[in-house]
């Protein structure tokens, strides 16, 4: 048994390995699920119903999407250009900081004006924070692996600081949480009275904006040029270390606008819990899209519809809702496992 | 001496739409030397991968020694005597000698046993044979040559009884080359044989018996090599005439490359206040032993490295900053040394990176934004004007063949007529048709009043191409020379160091 490289490429796979990857990921967990003692069917049956059974299931399924659409981004830009960003969750709770930091009253402006100042604030917190591993990358040669993934850990006990002391909501009744943001700084509902917001629209457009760079933009090609062979990149003129900084900006300013996201369209404030892990579940995202800003949106729905599905599910059928996490976990390494069979193919002899 | 010791047999393999090996037959006799000659593509490696049980062939079959080899088990072809040597050493090079040989041979039980009686047999193997390598050294500070011989020795050490070297001379100085040659002369005395692959005609008329020529997956001739002639050869792999590069006189014009008192120091090589003058319409070529500092040389003229200290100039004009990118729109075409690294981004498509070159310019962008219409109708010009095999403007570019991907990288730089050519080693692992085609673009465009800067290891290719020829020792450059001044003799005590000032 030995893998041959593989000559031409076919459009379907494509379609073929994600689907492939998620069948595979379904037939293990249906086997978890029999070991409970419960029918995978009815299982299924009431994940699929928990996720998109009803209007409201559907919304809480697209809403929980919104955040995963944008560090799905993030890693999708970054991973184009082989930029390693493992600390989308860094990037994203220094997005929600610095909205906290001006929409909580600091800056009384009206919405139109607030609301670009606020995203764009924020987009600007998660660059800077994946600009300084990138720096050293290019500098001095620091893996951006490591320095992204532990920056991730510096900041949420950061954040944590933060929290306890200067951003602590005075009649908070000493819980850890910032003020809410004011009126002005609250994205409204696409629907009223439900939970899915305007974040949600703009995480599409900006998945569309993504897929335009890439496909027309002179930076998406260096991107991609950038991530396949730099050396050749750079023999043709292109700035690799420029077109790095690029890809950190974009990717850090994509990850921190999920935390706008999150803070003015659902949460109104700051807390610990504003992530349950929205930075690393966005590199599965990614990976699942293979890095296509358009599957993204597909693959966050996907992912998202998982975890709600599994939530609404083990409430009925008593299976824990963790078989979430192994459904996505499962799905990913599929995934990675399939990704290399769009470039190889096994030999049995 | 006509006793067979493997026989091909309508061997087949198709690998999709394309036919790699079209009904192959032939035969190797004992003590016999035959010689596989075929241009890059036309299924020589394919066919030997079938034989060693890398690939299973579609029809076909193979008996050793009078005995059927199973399809695709390389165990069964080891097993049966059949050693091969790869064009890319597979050595590890943090290992001894010894260990490289025996490994894989040892039963993972016994780990110490059997060491000393492996260092003799490799011992009195070497003196046997004539290839004479210390078992106890690490393979990562030999030279090319003993690395070889080690990967021989391995085959050996198994019991080979017949041979195949995979363009073996590719890595070697002539020297060396003649030195592998009398060594294949006492392996076949001693009743080995053996099947040398190559698509140097010189090569195989010095160290062949036979020769079988491949063309597209088809054996189109087998001859003896006592009475075969070089034109014939050529003629029969490549399928028409090949004429020889000729250079008609061109009146020279202004300078187009002006490099003063160039200085620099890289990972061991350097630059030591390096002068070159090339005029527009000459071919200006640089010899000299790998490593001397040819890399960073053709480095600073693509822009690539910035000197330490020194100037250049391109038609008279100092770019604003040393760069890939000024360079470029100064009117530098620059084909660089190695086509897989630096020349193409083989993930991207053909389309892709014949326009990465030029893509901040207005040629190709407007506002950003690609203007992909304008780069496939581009792409597809080059496809067509230098001929260039492929699908189509989307073709992934690591599809194409190392003689079509150097092509594709000859339109892009010289689409745009330049003033200035750097060719680092143009033709290095190209076969002879790729070759012909490479010197005639070259000589084209000197003749349309390009200069030429031509970086090669290969003497009959500089002298064949030049009007004048440098030589570079230890980071030192010579004047130009007239080319009907010099000879590979002269040249050749040059590149050793005769005439260099000894610095510290």
């Amino acid at each position: 048994m030995r893998l041959e490289a593989r000559t031409e490429h076919q459009a379907w796979r494509a379609i073929a390995y994600p689907a492939l990857a998620i069948t595979f990921a379904a037939v293990v967990c249906a086997l978890l699920v029999m070991l409970s003692g419960a029918s995978p069917l009815q299982v299924f049956g009431l994940m699929l119903k928990g996720a998109f059974g009803t209007q409201f299931a559907f919304l809480e399924t697209l809403t929980r999407a919104t955040p995963l659409i944008f560090t799905g981004l993030a890693a999708a830009v970054a991973f184009r250009a082989k930029l390693w960003n493992i600390g989308a969750e860094a990037q994203l709770y220094i997005g929600a900081v610095m909205t906290v930091v001006l929409g909580t009253g600091l800056l009384p402006l009206p919405w139109p004006v607030l609301m670009p100042v606020l995203m764009l604030s924020a987009m600007i917190g998660g660059a800077l924070v994946l600009s300084v591993p990138t720096f050293l990358k290019t500098r001095f040669g620091v893996d951006e692996v490591v320095t992204t993934l532990l920056l991730n850990f510096i900041v949420i006990l950061f954040v944590s600081m933060l929290l306890e002391g200067v951003l602590k909501d005075p009649t908070g009744l000493g819980w850890p949480q910032s003020k809410k943001v004011i009126a002005d700084a609250q994205l409204p509902k696409l629907i009223q009275g439900k939970r899915l917001h305007y974040g949600f629209a703009i995480a599409i457009a900006a998945a569309v904006m993504i897929w335009i760079i890439d496909r027309r933009h002179v930076l998406g090609f260096e991107m991609r040029a950038v991530g396949h062979n730099a050396k050749a990149a750079h023999f043709a003129g292109i700035s690799v270390n420029s077109v790095l900084a690029k890809t950190a900006l974009l990717s850090g300013g994509l990850a921190g606008l999920a935390g706008w996201s999150e803070v003015t369209g659902l949460k109104g404030n700051l807390t610990l819990d504003l992530s349950p892990g929205f930075g690393y579940t966005g590199i599965v995202v990614a990976m699942l899209a293979m890095l296509h800003p358009l599957g993204v949106v597909v693959a966050a729905i996907f992912v998202a519809a998982v975890f709600v599905g599994a939530d609404a599910m083990s409430r009925t059928a008593g299976v824990p809702s963790y078989i979430a996490q192994v459904m996505v976990a499962v799905s990913l390494l599929a995934m990675v496992t399939a990704l290399m069979f769009t470039r190889y193919r096994l030999r049995w002899r | 001496m006509n006793q067979s010791v493997l026989h091909l047999q309508n061997i087949t393999k198709r690998f999709g739409p394309l036919t790699a090996n079209d009904s192959i037959s032939l035969e190797l006799a004992k003590g016999e030397i035959l010689g596989l000659l075929g241009e890059n593509g036309a299924g020589k490696t394919t066919l030997m991968n079938i034989l060693f049980g890398h690939y299973v062939a579609d029809e076909g079959s193979i008996e050793a020694f009078g005995k059927t080899l199973p399809p695709g088990e390389p165990k069964a072809a080891l097993k049966a005597g059949i050693g091969m040597v790869h064009q890319h050493f597979t050595l590890a090079d943090n290992l001894t000698v010894l260990d490289n040989i025996v490994l894989g041979t040892q039963s993972n039980w016994l780990p110490w046993s059997g060491t000393a009686a492996a260092r003799r047999r490799i011992r009195q193997l070497g003196e046997e044979f004539g290839l004479a390598v210390d078992p106890d050294a690490v393979v990562s500070g030999l030279s090319v040559g003993e690395r070889q011989r080690v990967e021989i020795l391995k085959a050996l050490y198994r019991e080979a009884r017949i041979l195949i070297l995979d363009e073996p001379t590719a890595v070697l100085t002539p020297q060396e080359s003649e030195a592998l040659f009398r060594t294949l002369k006492i392996f076949v005395e001693k009743g080995l044989s053996i099947i040398f692959i190559s698509h140097k005609l010189n090569e195989i008329l010095a160290a062949c018996h036979r020769v079988v020529v491949l063309r597209g997956g088809k054996m189109v001739a087998e001859r003896a090599v006592a009475g075969a002639s070089k034109e014939d050869l050529a003629e029969l792999m490549v399928g028409r005439a090949v004429p020889a590069p000729k250079a008609a006189p061109v009146e020279l014009r202004r300078p187009v490359l002006e490099l003063r008192g160039a200085q620099h120091q890289k990972a061991g090589q350097r630059l030591d206040n390096v002068d070159l003058i090339i005029f527009g319409g000459e071919v200006v070529g640089v010899a000299g032993v790998s490593g001397n500092g040819q890399s960073l040389l053709a480095d600073v003229v693509a822009g690539v490295v910035v000197p330490q200290k020194g100037s250049i100039a391109i038609a008279e004009q100092r770019p604003a900053k040393i760069s890939p990118r000024d360079m470029v729109d100064m009117g530098v075409a620059r084909i660089p040394e190695d086509r897989h690294s630096e020349g193409v981004i083989g993930d991207m498509s053909v389309m892709e990176n014949v326009i990465a070159e030029r893509l901040r310019g207005s040629d190709f962008s407007r506002g950003g934004f690609v203007n992909w219409g304008k780069a496939k109708a581009f792409a597809e010009k080059i496809i067509a004007d230098y001929d260039v095999k492929c699908p189509g403007p989307s073709a992934r570019t690591r599809l194409l063949s190392g003689g079509n991907m150097q092509k594709l990288i000859l339109g892009r730089v010289l689409a745009n007529t330049p003033k200035l050519i750097l060719a680092n080693q143009p033709t290095r692992g190209l076969d002879v048709g790729a070759v012909a085609y490479v010197h005639e673009q070259l000589l084209a465009a000197r003749a349309r009043g390009a200069g030429v800067l031509l970086i090669s290891e290969d003497l009959d290719e500089l002298l064949a191409l030049s009007d004048s020829v440098c030589v570079m020792y230890r980071g030192q450059l010579t004047s130009p020379m007239d080319r009907k001044q010099v000879t590979v003799q002269t040249l050749g005590l040059m590149m050793a160091g005769q005439g260099f000032r000894h610095a510290a």
